[in-house]
């Protein structure tokens, strides 16, 4: 296979690494054929996930065939290289919809089973993992396997959430979810603070099918964690005026995209305090239930394309962590608190309710709440306030999401992953050379004779 | 049921965006390569995406003897079929300028095999007195350069075989379109240096379908091209061989 050997970076743009890329086209083609390899599906990970300094990473894009498509009971078979965005466009317009889904559309299957992708269900319907049925897996002396949550069990729970560290994801079966409709009957409940926008996330009266919070980053002092609860669901064929023609055609609208990068102080204070004031002014207002396409309502950002570029050249870090259950409140409180402290504005700052932890060995969801930051990579410092916010993750019992992560250590790591050491066992008897690693798993000391 | 495109060389990144442009207007396929896992790949993906008909068949370019039963097989299929699209295409390396048997391949398969499948295609279509036949050929036929010339003078000839083809079969009302695509973004090229204006195969399959609808007998993609080739073509000899190209 011809290979390029190129910079590359996550969608944060943090870290830049020299990779050797290879781009097979036929599902054949997808072998280890270096001595470290990690796949890559459409680069959405931020950091270094799907990285590999100085070593191969297979692009998969190309391998991305949709398979068998049973209309009737909703399952779907697809080569793990298809988007989310492939797929509802063939399962939408026949009414099915994505068991789980997470903020946009552009990533490939097999990131979402690699990293067990959550969304604003988890609470109700756990993550991906929990609705695959089958992974053809290619191992690292090439050969293929099927496994099941029923064969070869352990190594289909080291595969989902193994951030592609057990080998090259082929296939994916999973089970879809019935809609009645493209549309979404969606509901936003304001909240002064974070007190009251817990309780809002709390209250079954409130809470819907997808659920998740939006936050004002720098409110401070009485209005720390003001934020907005929006609520929605699939809406149902009763829910749907008469005259909004066919139920399961939405309007496409046209995207458009961030040409260059934005100058690094574009994004400050005053600009994202400015905005959060006016978008929560904005969203505050439509306390009644309306009734908005699952486009917008699922992935706002996929209207902007390249969006990332709106941080500068040198990139961002998305901080998203879980803190568990008991302490959650407290746990997310001194999270904020430490952030507006440390006067570094996030962008996007979102909260949402997990369920219960999966089955996943290495996968991030666990019963509690996780808290999302985009924060903009402007000096060294960040990396400072990040570790800091590591320390108050650890002491209530909460993880790091690996998706999104560029700069963990090893030892936060293992603390927050207790399971590894089973998922190391699986992992190095089906890669005992550890030639499925990438850049985040030789940061974080995964794999190989370490424990 | 719809009108059916025979796909020769299916398995490409060029011919899979052409496939799934004709499908997206409602055509039925029938595909064909050596390879059978892509080809029952491909074919489920287009069924799915586009909600057509698609067929496939093995289809082995070099192996010209068994081409008659190939199109006797596909027409049993798809006794509808209206155009064929010969779009399978073999690069070779370096080897083939000094290592001929090397190189007999590169002739075997862009020249002799499709030449081949081209006159039972031809025979086919032009008592019917209708259809279409779309060869894809490329730029690096229109001027032999010392990086590729085998593949070049391989395809050349493809191009003028289409050229006497279209002029043989202009009386009975078959159209046949010769396609010349500059730099596209595919296996065959991946990581290639030097590569300049890549188009991505999405595109180009989008334009080839699209050529249907207008009257152009040879078609340079993108249409750059054209311009490109022209100045290439006209920089005289006594320079030409001085150039590394």
């Amino acid at each position: 296979m011809p290979t390029l050997i190129t910079s590359l970076s996550g969608w944060g743009r943090y870290p830049v690494q020299s990779c050797e890329l290879e781009r097979p086209e036929r599902y054949a083609d997808l072998r280890p054929d270096a001595d470290s390899v990690i796949a890559r599906g459409q680069g959405r990970s931020y950091g270094d996930a799907a990285l590999n300094e100085n070593g191969r990473v297979l692009l998969t894009e190309r391998v991305n065939r949709l398979l068998e498509f049973d209309a009737e009971k909703g399952i779907l078979r697809a080569e793990a290289g298809a988007t989310l965005a492939e797929i509802l466009d063939v399962i939408a317009p026949k009414g099915w919809f994505l068991p789980v889904t997470p903020g946009t559309k552009f990533v490939s299957l097999g990131g979402c089973v690699a990293a067990d992708v959550h969304g604003k269900n988890h609470h109700h319907e756990g993550s991906f993992g929990d609705h695959v049925l089958g992974i053809d897996l290619i191992l690292a002396d090439g050969s293929r396997v099927t496994c099941t949550p029923d064969d070869n069990a352990e190594l289909f729970w080291a595969t989902v959430g193994g951030m592609g560290l057990t080998g090259i994801i082929g296939e994916v079966t999973f089970k879809l979810i019935p809609i009645q409709s493209a549309h979404m009957m969606v509901r936003h409940h304001a909240a002064d603070n974070l007190e009251q926008l817990f309780q809002h996330l709390q209250n079954p009266a409130i809470d819907d099918r997808y659920t998740v919070a939006w936050m004002d980053s720098l409110a401070t002092g009485k209005k720390l964690g003001r934020g907005i609860a929006m609520c929605g669901h699939h809406a149902a064929a009763e829910e749907l005026p008469v005259d909004i023609g066919h139920a399961f055609s939405t309007r496409q609208k046209r995207s458009r995209s961030v040409p260059f990068d934005l100058p690094g102080w574009a994004l400050n204070p005053v600009s994202i305090g400015a905005f959060n004031s006016f978008y929560y002014q904005l969203e505050e207002k439509k306390q009644q239930p309306f009734l908005t396409g699952y486009d917008p309502y699922f992935y706002p950002l996929d209207a902007v394309g390249h969006w990332n570029r709106l941080y500068g050249k040198r990139g961002f870090v998305q901080y998203q962590c879980v803190v568990s259950e008991p302490s959650a409140f407290d746990g997310i409180k001194a999270l904020l608190q430490e952030l507006s402290g440390s006067r570094r504005p996030s962008f996007l700052a979102v909260l949402k309710r997990f369920g219960a932890q999966g089955r996943g060995l290495l996968s991030f969801p666990m019963a509690g709440y996780t808290l999302a930051l985009d924060l903009p990579i402007r000096d060294d410092g960040l990396f400072v306030l990040l570790d800091k916010l590591d320390e108050i993750v650890l002491q209530h019992g909460g993880r790091v999401y690996l998706a999104k992560d560029a700069r963990l250590s090893a030892d936060s790591f293992r603390a927050m992953y207790p399971r590894y050491a089973e998922w190391l066992r699986i992992k190095n008897a089906v890669d005992p050379q550890n030639r499925f690693s990438s850049s985040l798993s030789r940061r974080l000391g995964i794999g190989g004779n370490a424990t | 049921m719809s009108e059916a495109v025979l796909i020769l060389g299916a398995t490409s990144a060029i011919a899979r965006a052409t496939a799934a442009a004709f499908a997206a207007r409602g055509n039925a396929l029938y595909l064909a390569s050596r390879d059978e896992e892509e080809l029952r790949r491909i074919a489920a993906d287009l069924r799915l995406r586009y909600g057509v008909e698609v067929h496939y068949g093995l289809f082995d370019a070099e192996a010209t003897d068994t081409h008659e039963a190939f199109l006797k097989s596909v027409v049993t299929a798809m006794p509808n079929l209206s155009g064929m699209v010969l779009a399978f295409s073999y690069l070779g390396d370096q080897q083939a300028a000094r290592d001929f048997s090397v190189g007999v391949k590169v002739i075997a398969s862009n020249f002799t095999g499709a030449a081949s499948i081209l006159s039972h295609c031809a025979n086919y279509f032009e008592p019917l007195q209708r259809g279409f036949i779309i060869g894809i050929s490329s730029v690096a036929g229109d001027r032999g350069r010392q990086s590729n010339y085998v593949y070049g003078a391989a395809k050349g000839a493809l191009s003028l075989y289409l050229q006497g083809l279209r002029n043989r079969l202009y009386a009975s009302g078959v159209r046949v379109i010769t396609i010349k695509p500059g730099f596209v973004d595919t296996a065959m090229t991946y990581g290639l240096p030097g590569l300049f204006l890549v188009a991505s195969p999405q595109a180009i399959g989008e334009r080839i379908v699209a050529t249907l609808s207008k009257s152009a007998d040879v078609v340079y993609l993108p249409w750059f091209w054209r311009y490109i080739m022209l100045i290439i073509k006209h920089i005289p000899e006594p320079i030409f061989k001085r150039m590394k190209l």
